[in-house]
């Protein structure tokens, strides 16, 4: 763990407790070390720091009076959620205050025919879908920690999922949210009306890691429940064959609402896991849904099955009913969980690509793994370039985490080189800092610093996460590779 | 020919910024009217253009901010895609930098997204004359703050767009346009109970008497939802619904007052004088009226909606007043992007 992330700060700590005590009821302000043990770290657990307190607001009234109480002391505040976030975005502060939307959990009304949810930040993502289905709706991004994960934590990392290819991401998913602002504004952005005037403050907000203010309130899109789906699953004996089947489905026109990539190490663990029948011979498989009238998925699935044949598919299966649908589905969605019952510990990184650099990419993945003789397993959102490469390691062997660590930083660069991009939706928070000096330079990083300072000047809301200083950046060196361009091009990397 | 200017562009505005010139950036200058009256320098972006990189299967286009909208079009329509929000041209220069500045969408926007929905990434320049590059040519990409979608809509007041990564999608294998006779009330009410079942509709317009519903998907889909929908088909379907996104059917002509409301999709309709033409399935209504701006902006506030007055002119500008601390955060945010303030000044709002 790095210990240069955190800008410290001095801060008169039993002060600070009193204030907040002031503002709070006694049970909602924890501060020994045994309470404040659970909030020591998020999805990353490698990263761990306790805070000085926790506060456990209940109102939107309550977040702002301890807002109030952190600015008058210069103490530090990491919002968090259901603190599920794979990039260190909810680490806490050792100077600062975590603040938890946990009680801020209602459902606050449900709009069937404008079709909206307007909930509060600590609703949990799957909720809002099973508050909506009596009306035939659901909320569309699913990532997979869904059950647990907050759709305040969602709209600051602008959470995708396995349907993001057809439905898009949060920020497609969200019209309204209400912010506070580090001093004390109370901001309603974005609207149930559509292209509010003025800039696009709703999509700056979305993503930004709750580095600019604390949301309190969510007003998100639903949609109407797909009449059907169906899902197909083909095996292919080379990563580049499946790759090839991806670019020909999307090339014919079809836009599945799911279509996922593993490969050979992931399906053997998922199958040991859950036994959802894959091919374990096979080097990919990929599984691709299908949803919308019964009309148009009964079309799509002969030209689907088609497509991966002519790729060389050795085996097309289609789900004939929803329990197969699900066992299909079950290898994936357990996949992080297979992964971690073969190792002591996997890290998972969150690259995107263009499509087409898929092949290069994975080589690229393979020479690194035996060059750190550490194995990896990848699970793909094939749709959208997304790639899940899981590190196996034993963070209980000396060095192995560092070595990991350094592993997953080089992979992260080769997605850059080849045009893409650090993180798909996990975020940077803290796990990624360095590998923002790689894609963005100093201008930008500066850019990036003086839109922070418009809403935030004294930097206390999640600082040290998302975005290096400059002096970061300068001290890595000439890292700096862009839009592909690499600074020495002609010398040949894997 | 294609070129790439962005040398050029980017020594004119650091020279600016020095000189604190303010200057008005340009693509085709058919939106000039989409804003207030700038007094300032053009920036023309003609001839910076091109597309830069175009993979469909990739689903994203990548060209200069001067590359003519048409051209684009055209390109994608050779290999069987198109921009998902359908925006206006208004007018045959049409650039895609200023399409992207002004965050224009047509009637697909309802059900395939907006214009800062289709952005991945911009290259910019600030107002320092510092080329930035944000967002990327992926679809999902979480690294830095969202800066290339606020782009979209700021109309060239935070930065001069030099190239835009657009995503894009499939043209529909097939599209049926529905006409049914309905009242203003009633179209409201079907076209909401409709968007909330899994049919393949990709927009919905009423245009004071009849209620147009486009259906776009496989064949056997579009065919399925004609059958549950009803109504007339409509074989000039496509070239309607091309004058209603250029703006160009009747209702639009004349030198009555325009006005465009966005609102909830499901509102009732505002109590106000004039005709209506209701697109969007109901978020976008369009207005011919002679009432006060302050009659019109409180109605649209009132049913939790704003206003944007098309035509005529004035001095006011065509957008509905911010809340004093959304506005001064906006000052902030031109500060921070725009610190000697010569981008654009005023186009959007006086002091901004
Ligand atoms: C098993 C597993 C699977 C996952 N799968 C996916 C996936 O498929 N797709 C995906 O995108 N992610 C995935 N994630 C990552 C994670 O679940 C998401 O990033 C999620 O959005 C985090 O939500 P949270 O409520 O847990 O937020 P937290 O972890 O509590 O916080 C995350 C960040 O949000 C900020 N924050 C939280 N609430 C607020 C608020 N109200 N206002 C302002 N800032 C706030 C925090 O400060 C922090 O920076 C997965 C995680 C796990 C553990």
């Amino acid at each position: 763990m790095n210990d240069t992330i955190h800008d410290r700060r001095t801060i008169d700590r039993i002060a600070l407790v009193a204030a907040l005590r002031a503002v709070l009821p006694a049970d909602a302000v924890l501060d020994q070390p045994e309470q404040l043990r659970p909030y020591e770290c998020d999805g990353l657990s490698a990263y761990r720091q306790l805070p000085l307190a926790v506060a456990l607001p209940a109102d939107t009234d309550q977040v702002a009076a301890v807002l109030a109480a952190c600015r008058e002391h210069g103490a530090p505040v990491v919002a968090r959620g259901s603190g599920t976030s794979l990039s260190g975005g909810a680490l806490p502060h050792p100077d600062g205050v975590v603040l938890s939307l946990a009680k801020l959990n209602r459902i606050l009304a449900i709009d069937p025919i404008n079709r909206t949810a307007r909930v509060q930040p600590g609703v949990r993502n799957l909720a809002i879908s099973e508050a909506a289905r009596p009306f035939g709706l659901y909320y569309a991004p699913d990532p997979s920690s869904q059950i647990v994960c907050s759709i305040g934590g969602n709209v600051a990392e602008n959470a995708g999922g396995v349907h993001c290819l057809k439905y898009g991401l949060t920020v497609h998913n969200i019209l309204a949210v209400e912010m506070l602002t580090i001093d004390g504004e109370r901001l309603e952005l974005g609207g149930d009306a559509p292209d509010v005037p003025g800039y696009d403050l709703l999509a700056l907000v979305i993503g930004s890691e709750g580095m600019l203010g604390v949301v309190t309130e969510i007003t998100v899109k639903l949609l109407p429940l797909p009449s059907c789906a169906r899902v197909l699953l083909g095996a292919f004996d080379s990563i580049p064959a499946a790759g090839d089947a991806v670019s020909r489905i999307i090339a014919a026109g079809i836009t599945p609402g799911g279509l996922e990539m593993m490969d050979g190490p992931a399906i053997q663990a998922a199958e040991d896991f859950v036994q959802a029948g894959y091919p374990t011979s096979a080097a990919a498989i990929l599984l691709c849904e299908l949803d919308g009238t019964v009309e148009e998925v009964e079309a799509q699935i002969d030209e689907v099955r088609s497509l991966m044949q002519a790729c060389g598919a050795s085996e097309v299966r289609v789900a004939q009913d929803e329990k197969e649908r699900a066992a299909f589905w079950s290898g994936r969605k357990n996949a992080f969980p297979a992964v971690g019952r073969i190792s002591p510990d996997y890290y998972c990184m969150d690259g995107t690509i263009p499509r087409r650099h898929l092949a290069r990419v994975l080589e690229g993945i393979t020479a690194l793994s035996e060059e750190y003789g550490l194995p990896v397993a990848n699970v793909f959102h094939a749709g959208d370039g997304n790639l899940h490469p899981l590190i196996l390691y034993d963070a209980n062997r000396p060095g192995e985490l560092e070595r990991t660590e350094e592993f997953g930083g080089k992979i992260l660069e080769l997605c850059v080189e080849v045009g893409g991009t650090i993180t798909g939706e996990h975020g940077v928070g803290v796990e990624k800092i360095d590998q923002m000096c790689v894609q963005f330079n100093a201008a930008e990083i500066d850019q990036f610093h003086a839109v922070k300072a418009a809403l935030d000047p004294e930097r206390l809301l999640n600082p040290g996460k998302a975005i290096p200083s400059s002096a970061r950046c300068s001290e890595l060196g000439g890292m700096h590779v862009h839009g592909g361009q690499l600074p020495f091009p002609d010398i040949e990397r894997f | 020919m294609a070129a790439d200017r962005t040398e050029e562009l980017a020594a004119a505005v650091t020279k600016a910024a020095a000189a604190g010139n303010p200057l008005r950036p340009v693509g085709g200058d058919t939106k000039r009217d989409f804003g207030r009256a700038v007094d300032a320098e053009p920036l023309s972006l003609a001839g910076h253009d091109g597309i830069v990189e175009y993979e469909p299967t990739e689903l994203v286009i990548t060209a200069r901010a001067g590359t003519p909208l048409a051209e684009l079009e055209v390109a994608l329509a050779e290999r069987g895609q198109m921009l998902g929000f359908e925006p206006p041209h208004l007018g045959d220069d049409a650039t895609l930098g200023g399409t992207v500045a002004c965050g224009l969408s047509g009637p697909r926007r309802p059900y395939a997204g907006a214009a800062r929905d289709y952005v991945l990434g911009v290259r910019m320049l600030n107002g320092r004359g510092e080329v930035l590059h944000f967002g990327g040519q992926v679809i999902k990409n979480v690294a830095g703050y969202d800066l290339s979608r606020l782009m979209v809509g700021a109309q060239g007041t935070l930065g001069v767009l030099l190239e835009v990564s657009v995503r894009v999608l499939p043209v529909p294998g097939h599209e049926v346009t529905l006409v049914q006779e309905l009242d203003a009330v009633a179209a409201l009410e079907s076209v909401n109970r409709w968007a909330g079942q899994p049919l393949p509709i990709s927009a919905a317009c009423h245009d004071g008497e009849r209620l147009r519903i486009r259906l776009s998907g496989t064949e056997a889909g579009v065919r399925a939802a004609v059958t549950q929908l009803g109504g007339a088909v409509d074989g000039d379907g496509a070239a309607w619904w091309q004058a209603l996104r250029e703006r160009a059917l009747p209702f639009f002509a004349g030198d009555r007052p325009l006005w465009r409301l966005a609102l909830a999709p499901a509102s009732a309709q505002p109590d106000l004088p004039g005709t209506w033409l209701i697109d969007w399935g109901g978020a976008q209504r369009w207005l011919r009226s002679d009432a006060p701006t302050e009659t019109v902006h409180a109605a649209a506030r009132a049913a939790g909606g704003h206003a944007t007055r098309l035509r005529p002119a004035d001095v006011e500008g065509p957008f509905q007043p911010l809340p004093e601390a959304v506005f001064a955060l906006h000052r902030r945010l031109k500060g921070a992007l725009d610190p000697h303030g010569i981008l654009n000044p005023g186009r959007l709002y006086a002091g901004l």
